[in-house]
């Protein structure tokens, strides 16, 4: 400051050279939290004596873990997993879009039965559904649509009881997932589409689900990671997935904790591919909404080699 | 049925006879009578809960009236007549009259997953069928002509707000109306965005396009409007040309509404 008396308003409203220097940059100590040092040290230590008692127990045979991960039969297992969690999810978002667009009508019947039918299925086990589908044939011995007519044992395999038990039930928890999408849509986007010319299908179509899926999306992500575990519940109705193809090969090399490491293995990679799917596809339908689209941890990996880079280049020019 | 009008004349862009709306037991409009011409800037102003916005929503169908008769350019809105029975437009007869008009919100409701040039397209291709390198070269246009031509890739999340409701007149013009309906359309903006908006709407009128504006911007409806409409408590108080109007009103309430606005 030049003038020893003026006050901070004064120096601004003169704008001189001394005042558009810009203050030093503060340099100081940072606060050390030890009680975070501490923290991360105890379970560190947890964790490595965790790893320890299972690395080192004599009782696991690693090598037969490490030989039954791509067993025949193992790798069939988990495809048939993600066949029938892929159909079962397909049959559920589909029916429960339709669940949904019923439920939001203004028709008291269509929205009736759609509530009454997710009154049903989300109010009973899988569990139990699964044996009510595989079971049907006491009910109905023969299976008589008209058109075609077959021993009710005979259509009611493994995988079609699987399949209705699984995908029946989905459909209730996705109704209610997509109308929540819908419901999330502003009022407003549909009186300008409206108010556009555009008829209320287009508007469904072109504005309110685009929207919805946003909403949609997450929750149907983690439905799918649901179901992936969720269908090892249908080894008790004879479907030879992942889960039931371990339990067949334990009974037969009774290694029954090396077969459930290996299903934990194969069930973790594939909820691992299928989060990182959901992740793209999220940052997809998220254009628009914020400003700038979050980065992929790829785009973020090269932009901090790239920050590496000119850290270490300042470095070297502060030294010299 | 066409709008009841003198004979050689054309019939008057918006029509309304005794209209009346009621949500439930309240009734919001209470008979309205009002006429606009073709060509004309028609002002509407009056307290907030007076029924501007629901008579402007009324005007393209968003509402349904309860009583009277509104025509647009000289067919009834949202009904067919015959005889003197009253049949309900089927939704695609509806949309076909909504095409013609152009509504301007005062929230925008710009498409917030499409850029700007997205919204300006989607009606003309969707609903007139437009060609994607047409519609894209016809929203280039129009961007350009409210001063967004730099813009036509941002998504609505990345405007300011007068930039956004000049994109949503740029997205109802893209349809070419022979009538266009403002709603409030500057009260959601910051002070220094409405003259961005505003001078649109001036270009706009000089270009001669009928425009129905419910707004609160005392010098807009004097510069500009050719008529002006007070309305209170669902019911048209006064109406007459906006300087004769707003320098010598008649009716005690509408004194008493500018003394506090103006």
């Amino acid at each position: 400051m030049e003038a020893a008396g003026a006050g901070p308003g004064d120096g601004l409203k003169k704008g001189t050279a001394a005042d558009r220097v810009p203050p030093e940059a503060i340099r100081a100590v940072p606060v050390r939290h030890w009680g975070r040092l501490v923290g991360a040290l105890v379970v560190l230590a947890l964790l490595v004596l965790l790893v320890r008692a299972f690395a080192g127990a004599d009782t696991i045979q690693w090598d037969v873990v490490g030989e039954y991960l791509t067993h025949d039969t193992v790798v069939e297992g988990a495809l048939r997993t993600l066949w029938i969690t892929v159909v079962s999810m397909a049959l559920g978002v589909v029916l429960g879009v339709l669940l949904a667009v019923m439920r939001l009508s203004d028709n008291q019947v269509l929205s009736g039965v759609a509530w009454g039918y997710i009154w049903f299925f989300r109010g009973t086990p899988v569990l139990v559904q699964l044996f009510l589908w595989y079971n049907l044939a006491l009910i109905f011995p023969i299976l008589d649509l008209g058109f075609y007519r077959d021993e009710m044992n005979d259509v009611m395999t493994p995988f079609l009881a699987a399949l209705l038990g699984l995908g029946l039930n989905e459909a209730a928890y996705m109704a209610e997932i997509a109308r929540a999408g819908v419901l999330s849509v502003d009022h407003g986007q549909t009186e300008a589409a409206h108010a556009l010319g555009m008829s209320r299908t287009r508007t469904t179509r072109r504005i309110v689900l685009p929207q919805a899926m946003r909403v949609i999306i997450p929750p149907t992500g983690n439905e799918f990671i649901n179901m992936l575990k969720t269908s090892s519940l249908v080894s008790v109705i004879q479907y030879e997935e992942l889960f039931r193809a371990g339990n067949i090969i334990s009974s037969r090399n009774l290694a029954v904790m090396e077969m459930l490491l290996v299903v934990t293995v194969w069930y973790l990679a594939l909820t691992t591919v299928f989060s990182v799917g959901q992740y793209y596809l999220e940052r997809y339908y998220a254009r628009g909404s914020q400003r700038a689209l979050p980065r992929t941890p790829w785009q973020r990996v090269r932009t901090n080699l790239g920050t590496f880079r000119t850290r270490s280049v300042v470095r070297k020019e502060e030294t010299r | 049925m066409s709008a009841p009008s003198a004979a050689g004349q054309p019939p008057p862009m918006v029509k309304a006879e005794r209209v009346h709306k009621s949500f439930g037991a309240v009734e919001v409009l209470r008979g309205i009578d009002l006429e606009v011409r073709a060509g004309e800037v028609c002002c509407v102003v009056g307290p907030s809960g007076s029924g501007k916005s629901t008579f402007l929503r009324c005007v393209n169908h968003l509402e349904k009236i309860s009583a009277g008769r509104l025509w647009v350019d000289g067919s009834l809105v949202g009904y067919r007549q015959r005889g003197d029975r009253l049949y309900e437009m089927r939704e695609r007869e509806v949309a076909a009259q909504r095409r013609d008009i152009g509504m301007v919100f005062q929230r925008f409701n710009l498409f917030p997953h499409m850029t700007a040039a997205e919204n300006v397209m989607e009606a003309p291709v969707q609903v007139k069928g437009l060609g994607r390198a047409a519609a894209r070269e016809r929203a280039a246009l129009l961007l350009e002509r409210v001063g967004l031509a730099d813009r036509m890739g941002a998504y609505p999340a990345q405007l300011s707000g007068g930039q956004q409701q000049r994109v949503a007149i740029a997205r109802a013009l893209a349809m070419e109306p022979k009538l266009m309906l403002f709603d409030e359309p500057t009260s959601a903006l910051d002070p220094e965005l409405v003259g961005e908006v505003l001078d649109v709407m001036r270009g706009l009128a000089e270009e001669g396009m009928t425009m129905l504006v419910v707004t609160h911007e005392m010098g807009f409806a004097r510069e500009v409007g050719d008529s002006l409409v007070f309305m209170d408590d669902g019911l048209v108080v006064e109406t007459g040309p906006p300087r004769d109007v707003l320098a010598a009103p008649r009716h005690e309430r509408t004194r008493a509404f500018l003394s506090a606005v103006l």
